[in-house]
Parts: structure tokens; sequence; C-alpha cells
């Protein structure tokens, strides 16, 4: 297929119009009459039993319709599911009520909901409901929590360990025997709060004539959500509806159900009202799933030449107080399958808890498992570089896996489709300076200055992904993608994808894609997402897979379109497909190029249907169901120059290089707008952000005043380069953008930071790298 | 962060806005409600009224007396910025304004609010100790002018009866300034200061140094000043005379950052700002 002007334009983004001038549809935007609203009542206590409630008074108050504990809604919703069931590591799912019945586990659980006319008056009720609690010890740290004496949050979860996740290829042990250089460190990966502009809400309207409930919903997955939905409730399936249409941002925290969605349809269905539900920021800081982490104890072995032979991960993750819907694959088969990195290393081992703390529960973020692999891994090549004595450059070029070894299976199993680790890096090299940069780095540093280079040569794992990996993994769906290509009489089409974008810009993208195969404009192409009783059955938007997987689906849509179309055109025109030639929408006859018709043509005879080709059926649509066979890996390599203030402790973020390989690009200006936003996500890590819990289980960091979400002002110029290496996997021959500058980003800024501090003997410290934390540091070495 | 239940009144006058907090004890002023709102959506601050100054007329504006500037308490950190007075004749007041929030905060929060909410993270209350500013209430009993020290007495408790209004922000003495500047080392989440720094320079060789931020309530840095007061602004002299910059005070820390840092960042910042002086 030639690639016309559709494919690689940077089209303006169609849907930020709507979503700017405050015309988009937001959960908290539907209005249904009558509708009655819900307050949560909440434990202040991380770990407590809970010996009453006495919600008399609260029932007395203006406006309220009821208040509902636990027990009550016991026979109508069921627990909340968990949904990631890894097999072989003696999983143990606790149950996860809605509404905390008998015991809360963490501070935020719901203990009650009000519910009434307006939302003040659910509030004021709320602080009306009494309620006695005993309080118990408490744990938040993942690594007290399985030692024995830990407060038990379970009964039948002894030491609170969920699960023991083993993965191993080669043999590590007989490595790191015979290894000349062996590195052990430490690495804590903090918990960080996803912060959607939009919080997370619900308004589900139950009808008890036809027995249906139309839920409104944050989601970054409707179908699953309506799946789990008709399990938690019993409404059957086909008489659910969820509308996610505009949804503002999730970064993963709107792919798990959670309790507050559950409890509001359940009581929809009890008091025939719509019950609407909005999180407030606060309630969103305690209540949404958290992310990342991780403690991660490494073991590194190589060769006195650098050349990496095993690594061995002994990690712990904390998974707050229940298992959300994902939670489990998180930490193990989106992070242990990733630990050979871009590099060939022979012997991986690892070993994932997943523990179960008095915190609020984490499950996937913006990377997913991904960033932690990377993060350990990159430092652990600047690691190993400092005791070789190489330049952090060469150490991971003498480990890169090489073009002409793709495929290539790592140790963990995976399929890397394709890659050229040493073009990104080098393009990369070029474009910071690096020789001038480190002839820089002497100058300052021979005045006593500190300027540091930082490097992240990173490869993930994205389009998630085929189905049988999906069932090998426990994960209780499937993960292909689905698309209806419909063209209306006039030519116009109607694109139904399974994909649920919520910010990425897909609207465009997908519509591209569309105009680019059929050649019709883009500007009649509607791309609609997002509401299941529209929609095919889809999976939803996670993992950068929404393009690599719903976007294939939808481009074999519309090139079966384009065949029908074909076949009708050669009726039309009096010829045989064969001799059809097919461009920009146009059909003609080969050689005589004035003997045309249009796709349009074509649209209104198919529907008018006065003249079928023999055999063929009316109508111009056609739907898709694309299983891909095997994972994307993007790759890149990302430089962060930074020079950090001894005085202060502050770091400086001088000079940021990018170059990601994402294969084809459909819209640049779209992908480096991910790119841009994933490097922000992940330098605030390394930076700013971070979740605090005090020894009693509150949140520290609970508001926006506290957990620094960075600003415009904290936000380096960056340089954004690309290579192209396409993959096979699809037939876009693209990988995917959602997640690399999360990934790669944060362990090249910790990189340089680390390097700026090297002269004072410094080789780790943990995140995040608060003025306070630097500074604290520098005064330790100084002083020593 | 749904308040609770209140009353809203707006008078025409202070002397109206004066009777309303006498007739409701539980009532509070409001200004731009950029600090009083956010603690009423957490429900920490439950009053039973709010008695909207914030379009008094009379409260609003920058005019000259002499050599005196006057703010009014309900001008606006924006209105600030933009004044022509303000612009000519002491810039230092928009370095510390473009430090507070962002747009929307500026266009919102006034000078007065600040001042009576006496936030120990505030900007102004630095910079206009430096500025020997004065501050001017009515209460019931008539009007009474203190000085910027008295006024910030503790932190969120400035020397002010309920049912007492800031109506005038006064800094005197205007042409004796010889240079003033504010600095600050902002929380990356809040914006507020970890620590600021108000400085002035006057005529006749005197330093005026301020903190906000690392200790419990703005305060003067006297064992700095009387260091460098009618020295030379050398690099040596600024250097000892930073070194004092924690005689004297308590400091405060939090989770971002220990008493320890702040104490630290305190004689940095106020090294800085001696440098900025010369
Ligand atoms: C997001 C955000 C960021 C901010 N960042 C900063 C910052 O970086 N630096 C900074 O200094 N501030 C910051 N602020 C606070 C801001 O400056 C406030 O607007 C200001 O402190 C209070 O002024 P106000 O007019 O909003 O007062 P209000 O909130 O209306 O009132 C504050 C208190 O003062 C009382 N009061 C108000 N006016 C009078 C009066 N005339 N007489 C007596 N009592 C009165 C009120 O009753 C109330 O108790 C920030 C605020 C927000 C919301």
């Amino acid at each position: 297929m030639a690639v016309t002007r559709m494919f690689g334009a940077s089209v303006k983004r169609r849907e930020d119009a709507r979503m700017m001038t405050g015309r988009a549809h937001y959960t908290d935007d539907v209005r249904r009459n009558h509708t009655v609203h819900m307050s949560v009542v909440r434990s202040p206590y991380a770990h407590a039993n809970i010996t009453n409630i006495d919600s008399s008074e609260a029932a007395q108050m203006p406006g309220v319709v009821g208040v509902f504990t636990g027990a009550d809604l016991v026979d109508d919703v069921a627990p909340v599911p968990c949904a990631w069931l890894l097999p072989d590591c003696n999983l143990k799912v606790p149950e996860y009520r809605a509404i905390a019945v008998d015991k809360a586990r963490f501070v935020g659980d719901p203990v009650a909901v009000v519910i009434a006319e307006d939302r003040y008056q659910a509030e004021d009720a709320a602080d009306a409901v009494k309620v006695s609690y005993e309080p118990l010890d408490v744990v938040t740290n993942q690594e007290a929590a399985v030692k024995d004496g830990a407060p038990q949050l379970y009964d039948d979860v002894p030491n609170n360990l969920a699960f023991q996740w083993k993965l191993s290829g080669g043999n590590f042990e007989e490595a790191n025997q015979s290894a000349d250089i062996r590195i052990s460190q430490r690495f804590v990966n903090q918990r960080l709060i996803p912060n959607a502009m939009e919080t997370r809400g619900v308004l589900a309207d139950y009808n008890p004539g036809s027995g249906s409930l139309e839920v409104w919903l944050t989601s970054q997955n409707p179908h699953i959500h309506r799946l789990l939905l008709s399990a938690v409730t019993g409404i059957p399936e086909m008489n659910i509806r969820v509308d996610s249409t505009d949804v503002g941002g999730g970064f993963g925290s709107k792919i798990p159900l959670y309790g507050g969605e559950m409890i509001a349809c359940g009581i929809a269905k009890k008091l025939g009202k719509p019950v609407k539900w909005m999180e407030s920021r606060r309630e969103n800081y305690v209540t949404t799933a958290h992310g990342r982490d991780h403690i991660d104890y490494v073991d590194l072995a190589a060769t006195s030449d650098g050349k990496i032979t095993g690594i061995r991960v002994e990690a712990y993750a904390n998974h707050g107080a229940y298992l959300s819907t994902a939670a489990p694959g998180v930490p193990t088969w989106l992070f242990g399958t990733m630990l050979s990195g871009p590099y060939k290393i022979p012997n991986i081992e690892c070993t994932m808890n997943g523990v179960l703390t008095n915190t609020t529960t984490t499950d996937a973020y913006r990377g997913a498992g991904r960033p932690e692999a990377t993060y350990l891994l990159e430092r652990m090549m600047d690691l190993l570089a400092k005791e070789t004595g190489l330049d952090p450059v060469e150490v991971r070029r003498r480990n890169f896996i090489q073009p002409d070894e793709f495929p290539y299976t790592v140790a963990t199993t995976l399929q890397y489709d394709s890659g050229n680790y040493d073009a990104a890096l080098d393009q990369a090299l070029e474009m910071v300076g690096y020789e001038e940069l480190r002839k820089k780095q002497e100058d300052l540093r021979s005045q006593g200055r500190y300027l540091g280079i930082g490097f992240s040569t990173y490869v993930e794992v994205c389009g998630l992904a085929p189905s049988s990996a999906a069932g090998m993994m426990g994960f209780q769906g499937g993960l292909w993608e689905s698309a209806t290509v419909r063209v209306h009489p006039s030519g116009k089409a109607t694109v139904l994808t399974g994909a649920s974008p919520h910010g990425q810009g897909e609207e465009t993208t997908f519509a591209q894609l569309v105009s680019h195969e059929t050649g019709i404009p883009f500007h009649d192409i509607e791309i609609v997402h997002g509401d299941t009783d529209r929609i095919p059955f889809g999976w939803g938007t996670y993992g950068s897979r929404s393009t690599a997987v719903g976007g294939s689906a939808i481009v074999y849509a519309s090139r079966n379109i384009v065949e029908k179309a074909k076949r009708f055109a050669a009726h039309m025109l009096e010829s045989s497909p064969e001799d059809i030639d097919f461009n920009d929408g146009v059909f003609s006859v080969k050689g005589s190029p004035e003997r045309s018709k249009t796709i349009q043509d074509v649209a209104l005879a198919a529907h008018l249907a006065w003249d079928l080709p023999e055999g063929e059926k009316p109508g111009l649509e056609d739907s898709y169901f694309f299983d891909p066979t095997n994972f994307t890996f993007p790759f890149g390599t990302h430089i962060c120059v930074v020079e950090v203030d001894a005085e202060t402790g502050t770091t400086e973020v001088q000079k940021y290089v990018a170059v990601d390989d994402l294969g084809n690009v459909i819209n640049p200006m779209i992908v480096d707008g991910q790119v841009h936003g994933g490097i922000a996500q992940g330098l605030a890590q390394a930076l700013y952000e971070y979740a605090a819990y005090d020894e009693g289980g509150q949140l520290l960091t609970g508001s926006m005043m506290d957990y620094c979400v960075p600003k415009f002002e904290h936000i380096p110029h960056m340089d954004v380069g690309r290579t192209v290496t396409t993959t096979p996997v699809n037939p876009m021959g693209l990988k995917g953008a959602g997640e690399t500058g999360t990934i790669a980003s944060t362990p090249a800024v910790v990189n340089a930071i680390i390097d700026a501090l090297s002269p004072l003997g410094i080789k780790h410290m943990d995140m995040p790298f608060t003025p306070q934390r630097v500074w604290e540091a520098i005064q330790e070495r100084k002083g020593s | 962060m749904y308040p609770a239940e209140f009353d809203y009144h707006r008078p025409e006058s202070v002397s109206d806005a004066i009777k309303l907090l006498q007739e409701n004890p539980e009532a509070k002023l409001l200004a731009g409600g950029h600090s009083l709102l956010p603690v009423m959506k957490l429900r920490l601050a439950q009053p039973s009224a709010l008695v909207d100054i914030s379009r008094i007329s009379d409260l609003k504006g920058v005019r000259e007396d002499g050599d005196t500037i006057v703010i009014g308490a309900m001008t606006t950190y924006s209105e600030l910025m933009g004044s022509d007075v303000i612009k000519q004749k002491l810039p230092c007041l928009i370095d510390a304004a473009d430090n507070v929030g962002d747009v929307q905060v500026r266009n919102m929060g006034t000078i007065g609010g600040a001042c009576a909410h006496c936030d120990p993270a505030s900007d102004f209350p630095a910079i206009l100790l430096a500025l020997e500013s004065e501050i001017k209430s009515v209460g019931p009993n008539g009007e009474r002018t203190q000085s910027s020290s008295e006024f910030f007495m503790d932190m969120f408790t400035p020397k002010l009866e309920p049912d007492e209004v800031v109506t005038e922000i006064r800094i005197p003495n205007v042409s004796n300034i010889a240079k003033a500047t504010y600095i600050k080392f902002a929380h990356p989440a809040s914006g507020y200061a970890i620590v600021g720094i108000g400085a002035v320079r006057t005529n006749d060789g005197n330093v005026q140094l301020s903190v906000t931020g690392s200790v419990p309530i703005a305060a003067r840095l006297s064992a700095v000043e009387s260091e460098i007061s009618g020295k030379d602004l050398s690099d040596d002299n600024i250097k000892a005379a930073a070194e004092k910059a924690t005689e004297g005070l308590d400091f405060v820390g939090d989770i971002h950052a220990s008493d320890e840092y702040r104490a630290h960042l305190t004689k940095v910042y106020a090294r800085r700002a001696l440098e900025s002086l010369k």
C-alpha cells in the first residue's frame, strides 16, 4: 500500500475542540431526571474492627434517601473481582467488599454510603453517620508486612503474602559463581499517585420496567466493566450499557473496577433511581489505585569486560489492602519478563512477593511493571560501568542484542519482534553532543560544580497482546480487538472500535488510518468508541495497545471494504476486479483512467442494490476481529543532562534528548505529545512525586498541595528524535507510543544525578531526588 | 470538598461589614477566598456566614499619600502588579506577587486577605515586614494602625479582633528605599515558600531582611541586619552576615523539608538576597 498523505501527517486532534471548549460529555456532565447523589463514609483508620454503625441521625437529615452499610448490600453487590488470577504462585485473593463489612483495612475504606437528593445533603449526612471502631495494629510497608508477627490483614492470607511468583531462564546460580564481577543493590521504586484530570465517577440508571442498567463510567475498558458489573450485580450483560465516551485521562487508574461504581449500580437498582457519584480530589488520592511501590533486591553477574551473564531479582510489591482488578499481573508478567531489557542476558531469575498492607490498592500505572524493570536494569548498567571502568555508553553497547539477531528470544521467553538499538543510541548521542558534554563536565568539576549525564537505553513490551498469552498469564480476558467500518450510502463512514481512547487522540489517528486505506476524506469519517451499545466487544485501552491492536482491526476492516468496493466498481465499469486500479478513493480501469468510479459512487450503488454483481450482498460494511501473534517492542535511548546545585540540593535538567523507535508513526504530532507527557511523568517520579504514609497508615501526601504533579515550570525542554524499525506483527508496522516516555525517562534522570554526584563517591540513592534528600547526601559525604 | 452550609452577605461598606460580623459571631470575612474556601471545602472551617468584602471599592487600589504608598486591602495581586505606582516605586512587590500561586490565584487573592490569614508560608508578610509597612484596620471602636511586626503575631493569628476589618497596607518612606527584592525557594507541589526572603536597602545604609516559610510566622532577621547595616555589601561581609540568619529563630519542619534543611536554606537565601541588594 502506497503511503499517502494521511498516514504520517500531523493532523490536528479533532477531539480537542470539544474537550477544550467544555463541550465534551464527561461522566459528571451527564444529567438524568430524579438523580440522587451518593457520598461515602470512609474509615479514618488504616486497620480497625467496625464495631457499630449508627445511621439513625443521618437518615433523618434533609434530603436523605437512604443510608447503606456493607452488611445492607451483601446480597445486592458481590465482592470486587480480581481479574488477573496468576497461575502457579499460590495466589490468594482475599474477599474485597465494595463496602467493608466488620473490618476496615486502609484509610479511606468505605464503611457506609449515604444517598441524598443533592451532594451537599449527602455530605452533611455522611458526617452524621456515627461509626465505632476498634483500631488494630497497622502495617504499610511490604517488607515489614511479610515478617512474622506483623499485623495480619486477613485470617486466610498468612504473612500478608498474596502470592509468590517465580520466573527463571537459564541458571543464575551458575552464572553468578563463575562471574568476574558481582554487583548487588537494593532499589526502592516509590509509590506514585496517578492524578487523572477527571476523577473517577459513575452515573447509574436502572430501569425497573426493562430490567436494564445504563452506566456512565470513567473507564478505560467499558466492555470489561460491563462484564464485571454483570457478574457483581446479576444483571445480564446484554441489559447493561456502559458509556465511557469522554474520559479525562486514566494512566491505568481507570482499568480496575472499583467498589464505588459497583455500589452506585447496586443502589440504583434497589431504589429505581439514577445514582451519581463523583470522587472528590481528596477521595481520588486515597481510594483510586496507586502505582509502582516495589522494593527490589538485584544481583548482577558479569565478566570483567562488562558482559552481563545473569541477573536475579528478589522483590516485594505492595498491593495495598486488597487485590485490585489487574494488580497481580503488573509486578509479575509485565515486570519479570522484561528483565533482559535490550541486552543479551542468558540467565535470569525473578521472585516476586505480592504483599497486602494497610494502604490504598495499587494497580497498573502508565508503564505498569516495565518502568520498574527498566529502572533497576538501567541503574545496574551504570553500576556495572563504574565497576568495569567503562563508559556507560560502551557497557550498554557491549550487551545489546544486534539487529540481525531478531526475532530474538530472551531468557524470560519473550520473543522481541525487531530492533536496532545502536542506531537509536547513536542518534541520541549526536543530538546531545556527548563528547562535548563530557569535556564540559570535566571543566565544571574542576570548579566544584556538579554536571551529570544519564542514559536509559530501554526496550518495552506493548501492543497487548496475543490472547493466548493472556490465558497463559492468568488474565481473565482476551486481548484481541474489534472494529466495524460502516460506509453509509453517502460515502461517509462510521468506524466502531473496541479500543477506548481517553485523551490519547485516536479519534484523529483512527480516522487517518481509514482515510489512508479507503480514500474517504478524513472529515467524512466518524470514530465511535466507549459506548457498549454502539460498539462491538473490545478489551479497551491500556498497555499501549489501542493502535497496534485496535488500529490493526480497523485497517483490515478497511481493506475488506476496499476489496468489496473494487468488485462493485469492476461491475459498474464492466470490467473485472483484477483490471481495476485503486488510488486515493478512486477505482479506475487499468490503462484507461477516465473510466472510473469513486468509493462514494460505489457506496451508493452498494446500498441501492439495483444492480448487484453476481453473488454479492448489498451494503458496504465490514467487521474485523484482530488477535495479534505477538507483542511489539518499542525501544530507544533517552539522555538527560542535569546540574545539581550542591548548596540547596536542587536538580536542574539542562538537556533532555529522547530518541524512540516506535516503528511507523501515523501522526507525529500526537506521538510527540505522548512522548513529552510520558517523559514529564517519568521525570516526576525521579524528582518530585512520592506517596508517603505515616506509621498509622495516614496518607501524608493526599492533596495537590503535598503531592507534586509536575507543573509547566518543572518540565524541561525536550528534544525528540526517532528511528524507524518496523514490526512484522501488524499491518501498519508500528509499535505503540503511549508509555515509552514514562518507562525510559526515570532512570535517565536518576543516572544523570548519580553521575553528577559521583565525584563525592555516591553510587546510588533512592528516588525521589528532592532537594533536601540530595543536600543531605552531599552533606554526609562532605562531612566524612 | 463540599463545604458545610453557610449564609452569604455582601455589604456595601466597611461599617456594614463590621455590623454583620457583630451580629454573626461565627461569621468570617471573605476576600479573594483563596485561603478560606479551600479550608471550608475540607470542612476544617465551618463559618456560619461569609461576609464578602471583596467588592467594596473603598478597599481597592493603590495610591500615594506623601512618601507613603497605600494599598487597599482588597487589591488583588494582579491589580497590584498592574499598578504604575508600584511598577515605578516598589517593584519588589511585583517580584513578590509574581511568586504567588498562579494566574487564577493572583486574580482572586488579595493583599489584605494574605495579611489577615497570617499563613506561615505566605509571601507578602515577609516583604511587607522588610519594608516596615503598617497595617490599618477598622473595628467597632474606630481605626488603628499597627506596624507589620506587631500585626503578624503568630501562625494564622494576626493581631486583630474578630470584628475588625483590615482596610489598608501602608508602606512609608518609599523615597528612602535604594533597592529591594523578594526571593523564594518554593515547595514544588504547593508553590508556597519553604523559604522566602524579603530584603531592603535604604539610602541611609540600613539593610532590612525578613523571612517566611521556614519559621512559624514571618519575622525580621535582626542578627543579619545588625551585622551588615552600615557596612559594605562585600562578599565577605555578606557571607558573615548571612551566617547569622538562623540566630534567635525557631525553625519548623514537615515531610517536605526538615527544620534543619529550612534553617540551612534560610542562610543560603539570606546570602542570595543580600547579594542582589548590591
Ligand atoms: C492554589 C493556590 C496557591 C497559592 N499559592 C500561594 C503562594 O505561592 N504564596 C502565597 O503567599 N499565597 C498563596 N496562596 C494563597 C493566596 O495568596 C491567598 O489568596 C491569600 O493568602 C489570601 O487572600 P484572599 O484574598 O484569598 O483571602 P481569603 O481566603 O478570602 O481570606 C483569608 C482569611 O483572611 C480573612 N480576611 C480576609 N480579608 C480580611 C480583611 N480585610 N480583614 C480581616 N480579615 C480578613 C478571612 O476571613 C480569612 O480568614 C495560594 C492559594 C491557592 C489557592
